[in-house]
């Protein structure tokens, strides 16, 4: 990986700082293509491929027939061929007909052929709700990447993570599913074009003493923002953003954990089978003689995506955020766990 | 330039050769060289030798499962042999005698059956792709590989197989659509012959035939006898040399059941077989090349000697036992091992020690 080095920084939006990312690797390496449904004149439904047709030309960018598995199963055919692919997925739920290219062969054909075939292909997915989207329109689906071996599966939290990542993702050998909160598209914060935390690697947002609430993509912001609103509880939160769901930086989350001693993984997804209960064991088993009350988790209920206007009550939110850690047994009262 | 191709295709599957050998005087199909001809009938022998011979030992127990190609031999031997070099093949199971064709070493031909590892051999070495076990998904493998070729500036084709049963998937449909719209030069062989596992044509197609499934993305399309290797030969070479996207239906028939772990007579009869086996691949091209002097008795038994010291070969390749070592679980499931996996094979060891 070469990393750019530029000295200045800017303000983008996370979607900018997506397009730039793959400009970027346009222009470096003329074996990385980016392709989909809708990416090429459109710029993509959100408009995070914009200019790039124009840019590289039709040959690098393209419109690809509407149809998911054939935009993954022939990623991989190039990817065989020696070229870098980075493919759209336009929503989280129309990836579902690619899941079989996905998990049997994309996430599968290193480990088959004795690594004799890499597959250096990037699968984007807007993902995540909180846009008021009708229905398949925002899913969480990490858990079903996550739960795949060979995949490597990355969310941004902020724009300058969201340019690193995608660069680093493209320029892995592996593939990997990049999933992008598309509720923070239009976030906008300073991208500093330059790799100082390695992919796989969570990193602490904000330092603090009393707990670890441990967020990833769409509510790493919602954390930090709880986080402000537990100071007039007297709670010191400290934010881990996970960066990597796969592979999971146990060092860094279970360092946290134990110096605060209390845990809170908070997700859009549903919480049952849910990557929250990934984290909560591996935080458990490696801390728990640390822990002084038990790991919880606020999440998604366990329903499909509701309809946008009773979204709200389903997203995880500050309130239930703060709700939660105040159920840490900060005076040995009995723990309720939320929804038990 | 392409010539314009017909979508449709024929009412008659095309051939050269008659089942009795006899050559078809009116064939629209250039009937191949002398040369041609008696490589076609060599490597057509030795594939159904190799055939029984991993029949056989997957009844001894060295093979964990045979996915059996008998009788398919005419499609699996030419249409690998119509293949340039630089071009790729991306075959099925039920592919095992096109890859002994193609040059693949048949021990590492055998590894996936024989339950070594998921593949044996290096793809990039012969230009062969893993073999495929879900149905139809290398189809968009090959062509996304044909057209990267494509962007890169190079004169690469792919050859496709599939089976009837495949015709029913969604990605051999998508991948004739994008094969269409980026005339990508990918052949769709389709042999079939005649069951998905146990589910017959009538089952799965409403199509006057598989072939008819190519208009509907703007493939040219093709109907061959699937049991003339002369025809088969033609007509894929015909296809790779058109430079774009080309689908082919071979009307074939399968002589073993699915596999060694399928009972055949719960779903077809013996007389539908009988029929099958007087239609047989290499006893046309034998009848052919004999009438015309080309297979002389001296060429046939060393033909016929070759493919048994290649089953020799193939025997005692398979009957010896090689140490599969646990800690290699680990490897390849990333360019890098991960932490995690680290600490997991740390415990394989443990438990191993």
């Amino acid at each position: 990986m070469t990393a750019q080095s530029t000295s200045q920084s800017t303000s983008l939006s996370m979607a900018a700082a997506l397009n730039r990312a793959m400009a970027d690797a346009l222009a470096e390496d003329p074996t990385v293509l980016v392709f989909g449904e809708d990416v090429g004149a459109l710029g993509g439904v959100f408009r995070v491929t914009d200019g790039l047709e124009a840019r590289f030309g039709s040959h690098r960018v393209f419109d690809t027939p509407l149809a998911e598995s054939g935009i993954v199963g022939t990623a991989i055919g190039m990817a065989m061929n020696g070229l870098r692919p980075v493919v759209e997925m336009q929503f989280d739920a129309f990836a579902y007909p690619a899941f079989e290219q996905i998990t049997s062969h994309l996430a599968k054909l290193r480990n088959r052929t004795r690594g004799r075939i890499g597959l250096p292909v990037v699968i984007r997915v807007p993902y995540g709700g909180g846009i008021g989207g009708v229905e398949h329109h925002c899913d969480s689906s990490e858990a079903y990447y996550t739960h795949t071996p060979g995949l490597t599966v990355v969310t941004p939290g902020t724009p300058d993570d969201a340019y690193r990542l995608l660069r680093d993702a493209i320029a892995s050998p592996d593939p990997v599913i990049f999933l992008e909160p598309k509720r923070r598209y239009w976030s906008k914060g300073e991208v500093t074009f330059e790799g100082s935390t390695p992919m796989d690697r969570a990193v602490i947002r904000r330092p603090g003493r009393d707990v670890t609430v441990i967020a990833y993509g769409p509510m790493v912001a919602t954390a930090l923002e709880t986080a402000e609103a537990a100071t007039e509880e007297g709670w010191d939160v400290e934010v881990v953003d996970l960066r990597s769901l796969a592979p999971f930086d146990d060092e860094t989350v279970c360092a946290s954990v134990r110096r605060t001693g209390r845990a809170v993984v908070v997700h859009e997804a549903s919480g049952f089978g849910g990557y929250g209960a990934e984290v909560a064991a591996r935080v458990t088993e490696r801390c728990f003689h640390h822990l002084h009350a038990p790991v919880l988790r606020v999440t998604g209920w366990d329903i499909p995506y509701p309809p946008p206007k009773l979204e709200e009550h389903h997203l995880p939110n500050v309130d239930r955020i703060l709700d939660t850690i105040a159920r840490l047994q900060w005076d040995d009262e009995v723990v309720g766990v939320r929804g038990a | 330039m392409v010539p314009t191709r017909e979508l449709l295709p024929t009412a008659e599957p095309l051939s050269l050769l008659r089942k009795d050998g006899s050559p078809v005087e009116d064939s629209p199909l250039a009937m191949p060289d002398d040369d041609v001809l008696l490589e076609l009938h060599r490597r057509m022998v030795v594939g159904r030798r190799f055939d029984t011979q991993a029949t056989a030992l997957t009844k001894q127990g060295r093979l964990a499962v045979y996915p059996s190609s008998r009788g398919q031999e005419a499609c699996e031997v030419g249409a690998v042999l119509a293949l340039r070099e630089q071009d790729w093949l991306f075959p099925t199971y039920r592919d095992c005698v096109a890859l002994v064709t193609r040059g693949v070493d048949s021990a590492e031909t055998l590894t996936l059956l024989q339950g070594g590892w998921h593949l044996g051999y290096d793809p990039y070495v012969h230009r062969v792709g893993p073999q495929c076990t879900p149905l139809a998904t290398n189809t968009l493998h090959a062509v996304g590989f044909a057209h990267a070729a494509r962007l890169k500036g190079e004169d690469t084709a792919a050859l496709v197989l599939v089976g009837d049963g495949a015709t029913s998937e969604g990605d051999t449909h998508e991948a004739l659509n994008f094969a269409g719209v980026w005339k990508a030069p990918v052949v769709f062989l389709v042999q079939n012959n005649g069951y998905a596992i146990s589910v017959p044509m009538s089952k799965q197609n409403a199509a006057p035939s598989l072939a008819h499934k190519g208009i509907g993305y703007g493939v040219p399309s093709v109907l061959v006898d699937g049991n003339d290797v002369a025809a088969v030969y033609a007509v894929v070479k015909e296809a790779v040399e058109a430079g774009g996207p080309t689908l082919i239906e071979a009307l074939t028939y399968r002589i073993e059941a699915h596999t060694n772990a399928d009972d055949a007579t719960r779903y077809r009869t013996s007389d539908e077989v009988a029929a099958w086996l007087d239609r047989d691949p290499v006893d046309r091209i034998e009848a052919y090349l004999t009438a015309r002097g080309l297979l002389t008795p001296e060429r046939r038994a060393a033909v016929a000697a070759e493919a048994e010291e290649f089953a020799a070969g193939v025997r005692a390749a398979l009957n010896t036992d090689h140490e599969h070592d646990p800690m290699s679980l680990f490897e390849h499931v990333y360019a890098t091992p991960t932490r995690h996996l680290r600490e997991q094979a740390a415990l394989l060891a443990e438990e191993l020690a």
